[in-house]
């Protein structure tokens, strides 16, 4: 996944001005509100953000899996707007050509249904497999997946599988259709490292193979910085930064994502620092103020800053960021 | 083990056993050997980190320690009192100097209890058993002064938990536990349900005031990274041992136990240019269960370096360098 091989193919899925609002009893919450982002062929693009920062909400929007209606925005897959598909066309999308590993796999596994039942469903739905042909293709996804014994344990139920082997499972069943995206939502992060790593890898390792483009949301610089091609750094709803893995981690331009990579504690230093945090803690989503949702907490805010959210900043190729302090892009 | 002026906390050959399910009481059909033989210590103002992954024991080991499980075997000698052979009145006072900080700052705090009356709990325990002699309005005050020490203002002591997001809660959890002045907090994972920019936070404050009232820490984290952020020497355990135990520096330079060098090189580290020259050692397998009867070593499984030696026999905890101990045939003799 990672490598610069991605970069410059044709974009599969065009995520634009996406808003997910919902009205709760405190007030309108804008969870996600103004997103945008391009997913090329093959290309792992990694969403980043701490608790609350939207990127969840995003990955449901795009799938239809939010109860209530977008606020705005369209999600092109292939041209075609899937925020304005009749659900019946976006149902035979959903699991087929764009499928989602979610991040526990105890809940979201049926723990009354075989693994066998669950896998097939997918496949005689979408890719009209008889049962026999659908059992073997689960059966050969599973091996893939590295299930000792498939043949065998794909007529268990989910609470004889371990985490990491529940992971595998999900995996083996979003790829079993062999979708063109794969939307994977913090599957690691209920895992033990040993277990994460493994699972990194199968995912990594699969989708290269079948040229499946990722989304991977995750909370954890370390695992975008090993496994993405390029990476949005999300807080409060919006993106704040955006570009090449290593360009990003090389000079960032946020203060947010200066803060964060700050912020995390580093195995690879000899002796260690002094953390330097993020002062306060990220804004209530609930009626949040104008300007840039990150003001309260960086150092570096100008009067500006508290009134108008600022457009993109280009500061190289795919690399922008939306901060009044560098000048905005035509 | 030697005693010395500074030790302040000797763990020695500690067991936690749990029955399981099924068979009559007192004839349980199995054991889970959750903790299996730790010995350990800490000296004053020194932080022990702890390390392993879900169902090593470590969780168990702290509150072992504590006494909030009466420990199967062994001993914990706090300023040398053996906590295990104490019971009533007794252990509580003896507790005074040993407070623990809790992983889930949403399931550790009661949700009726304002951060007033969380924060003077302690306090008014020991008051109300005779154990402390506080002057009227001296909790208050003092609760005001913790708040204000861990970075919450005194304005909100009439607050419940729910008005509060993670990282304050985790101030409120360790301000309850600094309130009898404690020597030793055990620290269950007390950063890992928090978001980095918080969790930055509240390890600068771990540190802080480990400096400004000496205090020993235990802690326990899965994330070796917050480790090498905060402890002195660490220990890593698996399936109720220990494997390894070293200075922090030494441990993270040059690891000996293979499920050491695994664990380090499957952590994620946020650079891209060093994750592109980094080689992985991806272990094959999961942690098994803990009731499983093992006669060898409890890593023999996962192991890439195992010898027909680690089948048959429990390497032991050894020190093979000054202050570095390993429990693996691979460095010492069986």
């Amino acid at each position: 996944m990672s490598g610069g091989s991605a970069v410059g193919g044709d974009v599969i899925l065009s995520v634009q001005d996406l808003r997910t609002w919902f009205h709760t009893d405190q007030g309108l919450v804008k969870a996600v509100d103004g997103v945008s982002f391009d997913l090329r062929r093959g290309e792992t693009l990694g969403l980043v953000g701490e608790s609350g920062s939207g990127k969840s909400v995003t990955a449901l929007s795009i799938l239809g899996l939010v109860t209530s209606p977008l606020a705005g925005g369209r999600v092109l897959f292939h041209g075609q707007d899937l925020s304005r598909l009749p659900r019946a066309a976006l149902r035979a999308i959903r699991g087929d050509r764009i499928a989602m590993v979610f991040q526990d796999p105890m809940t979201s596994l049926n723990p009354f249904l075989r693994v066998s039942t669950q896998m097939m469903e997918g496949l005689e739905l979408h890719q009209r497999l008889g049962r026999k042909a659908a059992r073997g293709r689960a059966i050969e996804m599973l091996q893939l997946a590295g299930i000792a014994a498939a043949e065998r344990r794909i007529d268990q139920y989910p609470h004889q599988f371990s985490g990491g082997m529940r992971q595998r499972v999900m995996i083996a069943m979003a790829l079993s259709c062999n979708p063109e995206i794969l939307i994977a939502d913090e599957p690691t992060s209920a895992l033990d490292v040993t277990i994460q790593a493994q699972i990194l890898e199968l995912v990594q390792d699969l989708t290269r193979r079948m040229g499946t483009a990722v989304i991977l949301i995750t909370h954890s610089l370390g695992v975008v910085a090993g496994t993405c091609d390029s990476l949005c750094v999300m807080y409060a709803g919006r993106i704040a930064e955006r570009g090449p893995t290593g360009e990003v981690f090389a000079r960032p331009l946020h203060p947010y994502t200066q803060g964060l990579i700050r912020s995390v504690p580093r195995l690879d230093r000899e002796a260690p620092e002094r953390l330097v945090p993020i002062p306060g803690q990220p804004p209530s989503l609930v009626d949040l103020p104008p300007g840039c949702p990150f003001h309260s907490r960086c150092d570096r805010a100008m009067d500006v800053c508290r009134q108008r959210y600022p457009g993109a900043s280009c500061a190289g190729p795919g690399h922008s960021t939306h901060c009044w302090l560098y000048p905005e892009s035509p | 083990m030697s005693a010395g002026a500074d030790t302040l906390l000797v763990v020695q050959g500690l067991k936690l056993h749990f029955p399981t399910g099924g068979g009559w009481p007192g004839r349980p059909r199995g054991w889970i050997r959750a903790v299996d033989g730790v010995d350990l210590e800490l000296r004053r103002g020194e932080t022990l980190g702890l390390v392993g992954e879900s169902g090593c024991g470590k969780s168990s080991f702290a509150r072992a320690v504590a006494q909030l499980h009466r420990p199967t075997a062994g001993r914990v000698l706090l300023k040398g009192r053996d906590l295990a052979a104490l019971s009533g009145k007794a252990l509580i006072a003896a507790r005074r100097d040993m407070q623990m900080v809790f992983q889930d700052p949403y399931a550790s705090l009661d949700p009726r209890m304002t951060v007033l009356d969380l924060i003077a709990e302690p306090l008014r325990i020991f008051q109300a058993r005779g154990l402390a002699h506080l002057p009227p309005g001296e909790i208050v005050r003092r609760v005001e002064e913790l708040m204000e020490r861990v970075g919450l203002a005194r304005a909100y002591r009439q607050r419940y938990p729910h008005q509060f997001s993670g990282g304050q809660r985790q101030r409120i959890g360790i301000a309850r536990a600094l309130a009898l002045r404690p020597e030793l907090v055990l620290c269950d994972e007390p950063v890992s349900a928090l978001d980095v920019s918080i969790q930055a936070q509240i390890l600068n404050l771990f540190q802080d005031l480990q400096r400004e009232f000496g205090l020993a820490y235990l802690f326990i984290a899965h994330d070796l990274a917050v480790v090498k952020q905060v402890a002195a020497r660490v220990a890593v355990m698996y399936l109720g041992r220990l494997a390894e135990l070293a200075d922090a520096a030494e441990l993270y330079r040059n690891p000996l136990h293979p499920y050491t060098q695994a664990l380090l090189s499957a952590a994620p580290i946020p650079d891209p240019e060093v994750e592109r020259r980094r080689e992985r050692i991806i272990l094959s397998g999961d942690v098994p269960a803990p009731d499983r009867i093992h006669p060898g070593c409890p890593f023999y499984d996962r192991c890439w370096r195992r010898m027909d030696v680690c089948r048959a026999q429990v390497p032991k905890l050894t020190e093979v360098a000054p202050g570095h101990r390993v429990a693996c045939f691979l460095h010492h003799g069986p």
